[in-house]
């Protein structure tokens, strides 16, 4: 068992860590495809990469019910660790999540799983935050959507492979959705629920 | 008596939190309003409480804030808001639109070009555009959800029946990435144009009606038409009597009682920059430069 | 020659100067302390207190002093404080019924357990001004016995044990108590949310509300059950510690409206309730409240909606005095822009306007 004491420590300076961290993810959120640097340290436990640490501890509180992959659940320190930095309610049923944490994108359970919003209420939906391999090299993808001038390249090494095919339910919800947060280390790339991907292969 | 002591940006974390988070949903969702729990904050509702809220949630040591109300640097309420982000967060302010990295605006869009890395917060009283059609929430929130704005178009064109034209001059509604019909706040029409395939990202905030709603960049947003009655921004036809710009919006100034009057530049910024290059109008007074002295102790520097 | 208007900063400061100085006012005449504010004016710090959310007297006293008696000012510099305080949890439910009562009126029942307590009260007053309250007044020091032990059961519990009145609705163990300032309204609004907006809600708003209740715009047949105003315990259950704690005693005004009964084929009839509660001595507030809570109900209970009082998205999204001051006030703010683009269209529509009507001879010529 670790004790609390053992657990890796939280941002150093709560307040602009949390506020750098977050324009990050705003930028993020708001040029799709763009990959966004996450400056501010943070421990992060086991498998947990920084850049996830870090948005975790900026976005996530007692208000955010959180969702975790297999390989988190089964991990009692960073179970530990979220629920003493963030106070956020680790949760089973995934349709309720605010967020959901993906460590190993083999584990992500269909997209439809998650919170998808109402037609009222679209906002009401799961953030789903992916640790990925690269968000620099690998395949290309084409992006297009609001937030892209004309069309953005990512270059990614990304599991599931199919995940930008898996995304498309987007296209058809819309309004309702899923938002993606990849993360690869320090870098982060959004994927909203209006960007539409296509998968050059090169 | 429990002195109180306040967060960097005034509001405390968990606010911050909450407010970010229906940001990024925004942003996710073009045009759509997120409901928040807008705080009671130390200035009246209506005031700009939600764009300070949103300049709040966003705002870090290394930005660089602008403040403009009409247009204007110098308006009582922009002085205002600036000196409050200039006092809880310590913020470097300026006047030049170019040098901003976050621009709180009231009911202006600035007239130079806004850029890739800076953030418009636009104070919004309103943010229902049906809200003038049906007063319920409950009615026009379920409009939204089935894209039905068959009401916007019959009331536009109950307007055009009856004037001649869309009798709609500022808080003109458009439609954004083709899915939500959105109130831009009371911007005049003339600033519409300017939202789409904006390189910078937009983001409103309405404290006491509780909603943030946002525009990404480069989104396309359209104003709402008809093909045989076209949106037309409006300007008074004249060039600014102080720089003698062409293109930007007028604020119309009463000189008299008999019926004189002239026209300057809203954007004060613009106006003076343009002045400081050596454009002149109609009736500038003392070159630029003896003005900016004189000037210089009412200007805020932060 | 035309130069911009500017300054507007020294202006702003100059202004506060000036607002410091009319509240001080009369400099020979001596500075008003909180104490007085707090003794003397005491139900308008119970207002303050009320609308403002907060239960705090000395600073409901100096935001008084400080908005110069405008107690919806005073509310507002409240509730800005308030919104930065940190959020512990929620008390216990307080427990009315072991109020310790200074007053107590029942108009439903001639005598009841405990008695009726008229305490301070304007009731009987005759509203004649009196001119010895002008200076130097000394009032009689005020007729005392001993404090009664006898229990005031609530008029609507002794009412509840013949199952004459619906039960008061017991919350589910873990229900979260629901707080419209830490998330956002959505409506339809259950009942909690309903009663914290009139809670805070303005006194005169309600007072409009509940009247137009009376007079025929959503009529509930209202009695005034029980009124009662004295001191409560406050408790709160730390998570950790395991019991609840006591965190002091506040005072508090509660009205129970006994209202128009209710009954179905399966149901036995019996009245409904219309609640109201607010901090300190707040009578008229809280009869409103009960007024309108009850009005509020009418969609669970099965009643048609069609008066603004039993409105619910009416009422909670105008019943906000620091909401709906802020924005009738902001139309002082300049508007110079979007006025400006109004008066184009406007001159345009009146020019299209004359080209139209004008004589056929004008028009000729013209030609």
């Amino acid at each position: 068992m670790t004790t609390i004491a053992e657990l890796p420590p939280g941002f150093a300076d709560k307040v602009l860590s949390a506020q750098s961290t977050f324009r990050s993810v705003m930028s993020a959120m708001a040029r799709p495809g763009s990959v966004q640097r996450i400056v501010p340290m943070a421990g992060a436990p086991g498998m947990m990469m920084r850049g996830t640490a870090a948005i975790a501890l900026t976005l996530f509180d007692h208000d955010t019910p959180l969702w975790l992959d297999a390989r988190m659940t089964e991990s009692s320190d960073m179970v530990k660790w979220l629920k003493f930095h963030t106070g956020a309610p680790v949760i089973q049923d995934s349709t309720i999540a605010s967020f959901a944490l993906v460590s190993d994108g083999a584990l992500l359970p269909p997209l439809e799983r998650f919170a998808l919003g109402t037609s009222e209420y679209p906002d009401r939906s799961t953030t789903v935050i992916i640790q990925v391999e690269s968000l620099d090299a690998g395949p290309s993808y084409e992006l297009r959507g609001p937030g892209i001038d004309g069309v953005a390249t990512l270059q990614a090494s990304i599991k599931p492979s199919e995940l930008f095919e898996r995304l498309r339910f987007n296209e058809t919800l819309f309004p309702r959705g899923v938002d993606v947060v990849l993360v690869a280390g320090d870098a982060v790339v959004a994927i909203s629920r209006t960007t539409r991907v296509v998968n050059k292969g090169s | 008596m429990n002195a109180p002591a306040y967060n960097f940006a005034y509001l405390d974390e968990q606010t911050k939190r909450m407010i970010r988070r229906a940001i990024l949903k925004a942003i996710a969702i073009p045009g759509y309003q997120v409901p928040f729990a807008s705080r009671e904050m130390p200035m009246p509702y209506g005031w700009g409480t939600g764009g300070v809220q949103v300049t709040a949630a966003i705002l870090g040591p290394q930005d660089v804030l602008k403040v403009i109300d009409q247009g204007s640097d110098d308006t009582t309420n922009a002085i205002s808001i600036r000196k409050f982000f200039a006092k809880t967060a310590g913020v470097a302010t300026t006047t030049s639109t170019e040098e901003a990295s976050v621009i709180q605006t009231r009911h202006r869009i600035p007239e130079a070009a806004l850029h890739a890395n800076q953030v418009l917060v636009y104070q919004v009283p309103i943010p229902e555009p049906l809200r003038f059609l049906e007063p319920r929430e409950t009615e026009t929130r379920r409009m939204h959800a089935l894209a039905e704005y068959g009401l916007m178009h019959v009331k536009l064109y109950e307007d055009i029946a009856r004037f001649g034209h869309i009798a709609t001059a500022y808080a003109y509604p458009v439609k954004v990435n083709a899915r939500y019909v959105m109130d831009p706040s009371p911007t005049p029409k003339f600033d519409n144009p300017k939202m789409d395939n904006c390189p910078a990202l937009q983001l409103f905030g309405a404290g006491r009606e509780k909603r943030i709603y946002a525009i990404p960049p480069y989104t396309q947003v359209v104003s709402l038409d008809f093909e045989d009655h076209p949106f037309e921004p409006y300007r008074f036809n004249a060039p600014c009597a102080l720089c003698g710009a062409e293109n930007s919006y007028l604020d119309e100034i009463v000189t008299d009682d008999k019926g004189s009057r002239m026209f300057v530049c809203s954007d004060s910024d613009f106006c003076e920059g343009r002045q400081a290059e050596g454009h002149h109008g109609a009736l500038s007074a003392a070159p630029y430069k003896d003005k900016a002295q004189g000037e210089a102790q009412g200007k805020d520097n932060g | 020659m035309y130069v911009a208007v500017k300054g507007g900063e020294r202006a702003i400061e100059n202004a506060h100067r000036l607002l410091a100085d009319a509240r001080r006012g009369d400099r020979s005449v001596p500075e008003v302390t909180l104490d007085q504010i707090s003794e003397q004016l005491g139900l308008a710090v119970d207002r303050v207190m009320s609308e403002g959310s907060l239960y705090d007297r000395e600073l409901a006293a100096l935001a008084i002093k400080q908005a110069r008696g405008d107690l919806i000012e005073a509310i507002f510099l409240v509730r800005a404080f308030r919104a930065t305080l940190p959020r512990f949890g929620a008390s216990e439910p307080v427990d009315t019924g072991a109020m310790r009562v200074q007053r107590r009126v029942s108009s439903t029942f001639k005598d009841i357990p405990g008695g009726q307590i008229l305490g301070p009260t304007f009731d009987y007053t005759h509203r004649l001004l009196d001119p010895a309250l002008a200076e130097g007044f000394v009032p009689e020091a005020p007729a005392v016995a001993e404090p009664s032990t006898a229990p005031t059961p609530r008029v609507t519990d002794i009412l509840g044990r013949d199952g004459l009145i619906e039960p008061s609705p017991q919350a589910e163990a873990g229900d979260s108590v629901g707080d419209l300032t830490r998330e956002p309204l959505n409506f339809p609004a259950d009942r909690d949310l309903r009663l914290q907006n009139l809670a805070r809600g303005d006194e005169g708003f309600l007072l409009a509300m509940g009247y137009s209740t009376q007079r025929g715009y959503g009529r509930n047949h209202p009695f005034a059950g029980e009124i009662r105003f004295g001191e409560v315990e406050v408790e709160f259950s730390a998570e950790d510690v395991g019991f609840a704690v006591p965190l002091g005693a506040i005072e508090l005004t509660e009205c129970q409206m006994v209202n128009q009964f209710k009954g179905s084929a399966t149901e036995a009839p019996c009245f409904t309730r219309g609640y109201g509660l607010a901090f300190g001595q707040s009578e008229r507030k809280t009869m409103s409240m009960a007024l309108v809570d009850r009005a509020l109900r009418a969609r669970e209970l099965g009643e048609e909606v069609r008066a603004p009082a039993q409105d619910e998205e009416f009422v909670m999204s105008h019943s906000d005095n620091v909401q709906a001051t802020g924005f009738v006030e902001h139309l002082k703010l300049p508007h110079y822009v979007d006025f400006q683009s109004e008066l184009g269209l406007l001159r345009k529509l009146r020019q299209e306007f004359a080209e139209t009507n004008a004589p056929d001879a004008l028009k000729e010529a013209a030609e």
